[in-house]
């Protein structure tokens, strides 16, 4: 049987641990910025962001429990789009 | 239902008649055939206007049309040119008439949607042109509509920004069909490394579509939002940054040069290993290559702007990575050099074009480098140099491809063969047509003639006058390889399944093939490229 077709009964608690994970991660992202970050700013909003973006896929969109293919190919394109923010940010942050 | 089955796919209406039998078609033969000729129709229009840009540069001062006139020309030639004729151009001609059929499938994985995107390109397509007819006149700012100017002008700048980003709907919904396609609907025993060349290039490019159109959209988005809104994103005197416009503009539109080329070398890839009837020398190479041109293509955008005004360490790490990007495009041509090597090779219309996508296409790539490379690209940048390279690229390399591949699969898509002496002669005419065309401008960049110019001084007199009769031969060499297609997808001899001893799927179905492509699925147990001698196709 196909790995991706098998039932995963996760328990409630899981999704109440991630979901409480995500709003700590939302006040912290208010949070930090009352602190002067300079260059990092941005870094941290979306370093704060990728990581909710993470613990959506993984545990309410079940990447988890998906086929190898899949991870692979979703951890590819995370990859992509932040090497292409990191080369935007060589101009913004060496101007 | 023996007869149902051998009906080809031109002869199954389905529930409507006549045009509706093809606009309501869920068929991807049909839809490729229906994306066919409207690209084809858009792509008369971009030649007539290219034309007549070469017509008025053929003297200094005014020749035929006045300045502004000439603005809004060359701006509708690039924006009808890339957003409606290269970007779509082979994967949705060629990847929906072939893609199901050269991995073994029926169709592809969501017809429905398939035909959905050849509605919203066609909706894009109006609107983009209907700024041609509307009040403020057509749009004057050059295919990038690049910040600040695209903010001020008061031409139609809104239709033709709200176009492109329809257009762009189409283009991933398009990438998102093609790669569930060959994820889920390859034949039984056809593994990725047993999948012919031209999917794998549509594989690659369907990933740039999905992931680089989105950003394109927004920054179009965003124009709307600063010209109707007056939101500070790009303008100085709201606060806004230009080069961020030129930044997100070129992370979608340099990606998308990969678009347009990914098929082409795919096509490519199909046609010389028939026509050197021998397998393709490093088969995995090749793959591996398109994949890296696929990514490493992401990351040189910035190679657009290096006089923009861009920090030294974003400047250098763009170049390097520009020269990055050679490599894989230079392994390909090795490798389809490499396949041509002691071959026996069948010297047919098909293998011209390929042969000439090869010569034109290193010209375009070497040309590449001397703009990739810091010091020569400020000397170059915004030349005629610049246009002659990306003509070379795109012109030469899709559009020839585009040419190799319609007369390599013709005899497939209509059943029909062509007159073979007046397809090598609309061939080479169209050749020298295109070498007379843009070489001399090349020339023109080197010495210092800017791109975009109505007018010029009298040393480039010479250059524009070969460029400009250039133009002429190429429309000629045109008007016989349209002619000659047209005449004989009516009046061309039968075609068998296999004219040119081709081993990929495609080459054992009928032609034209039937509804559903295949009486049963074939299971695949061999390479794509086998040519062992005595080996049933």
């Amino acid at each position: 049987m196909n790995k991706h077709t098998e039932n995963h009964v996760v328990p409630y608690s899981l999704y109440i641990y991630v979901l409480a994970g995500l709003l700590l991660l939302t006040m912290l992202s208010v949070g930090v910025t009352h602190i002067e970050l300079a260059n990092l700013t941005v870094f941290t909003a979306i370093l704060l962001a990728s990581i909710k973006s993470c613990l959506v896929l993984v545990f309410f969109m079940h990447l988890k429990f998906d086929n190898r293919i899949l991870q692979i190919l979703v951890t590819a394109v995370f990859i992509l789009v932040a090497l292409v923010l990191f080369i935007t940010f060589l101009d913004y942050n060496y101007r | 239902m023996s007869e149902h089955k051998h009906k080809s796919f031109r002869e199954e209406n389905g529930s409507y008649k006549g045009v509706f039998a093809w606009i309501f078609s869920t068929d991807h033969k049909r839809i490729g055939l229906l994306y066919l000729y409207a690209i084809v129709s858009f792509f008369l229009i971009g030649v007539l206007l290219g034309a007549l840009m070469k017509l008025e540069l053929m003297a200094p001062g005014k020749t035929v049309i006045d300045p502004a006139t000439y603005n809004a020309i060359f701006t509708l030639h690039g924006v009808i040119m890339i957003f409606l004729v290269v970007v779509p151009g082979l994967p949705a001609v060629f990847g929906n008439f072939l893609l199901p059929i050269m991995i073994g499938a029926k169709d592809v994985a969501f017809p429905k949607l398939n035909l959905l995107s050849w509605w919203i390109y066609v909706f894009g397509a109006i609107i983009a042109l209907s700024s041609l007819f509307m009040g403020g006149g057509p749009p004057d700012t050059g295919w990038t509509f690049y910040a600040p100017y695209a903010f001020k002008t008061n031409t139609n700048m809104l239709p033709a920004v709200l176009g492109a980003f329809i257009l762009g709907f189409s283009s991933i919904l398009t990438g998102i069909n093609f790669i569930v396609t060959i994820h889920r609907l390859r034949a039984p025993g056809m593994t990725w490394f047993k999948m012919p060349l031209f999917p794998w290039t549509l594989y690659g490019t369907g990933w740039i579509q999905i992931l680089a159109t989105p950003i394109v959209g927004i920054t179009l988005l965003m124009i709307v939002g600063e010209r109707v809104l007056n939101i500070g994103f790009f303008d100085p005197a709201l606060g806004g940054d230009p080069i961020l416009y030129q930044h997100l503009f070129w992370i979608y539109s340099h990606p998308a040069v990969y678009i347009m080329i990914l098929p082409a070398m795919g096509a490519i890839s199909e046609i010389i290993p028939t026509f050197a009837n021998k397998s393709i020398f490093g088969y995995k190479a090749i793959v591996i290559s398109t994949l890296a041109i696929a990514f490493v293509g992401y990351f040189v955008w910035g190679h657009h702007m290096f006089t923009s005004g861009m920090s030294g360490t974003a400047l250098y790490t763009f170049s390097l990575l520009t020269f990055l990007v050679a490599i894989p495009s230079a392994i390909k041509v090795f490798n389809w050099v490499g396949t041509l090597h002691k071959a026996s090779i069948q010297l047919e219309t098909p293998f011209f074009w390929a042969a000439s996508f090869l010569f034109v296409f290193m010209i375009g790539g070497l040309s590449g480098l001397a703009l990739g490379a810091l010091a020569t690209n400020v000397h170059l940048h915004d030349t005629a140099f610049v246009v002659a390279h990306f003509h070379f690229i795109v012109f030469g390399g899709v559009g020839f491809a585009f040419m190799g591949a319609i007369h390599y699969w013709f005899p497939k898509i209509w059943g029909r063969m062509y007159n073979s002496k007046l397809a090598t002669s609309g061939w080479i005419i169209f050749f020298i047509g295109f070498c007379t065309l843009y070489l001399p401008m090349f020339f023109l960049g080197v010495t210092g003639m800017p791109r975009r110019y109505y007018d010029y001084v009298e040393k480039f007199h010479g250059p524009n006058i070969v460029s400009t009769i250039g133009s002429w031969v190429l429309i000629l060499g045109l008007i016989i390889i349209i002619y000659n297609l047209i005449r004989s997808a009516y009046k061309g001899e039968k075609a068998d399944k296999n004219p040119w001893g081709g081993r990929t799927l495609e080459w054992t179905v009928d032609s034209p093939p039937t509804l559903e492509n295949f009486d049963e699925i074939p299971v695949v147990n061999r390479s794509p490229y086998d040519y062992r001698k005595n080996l049933e196709s």
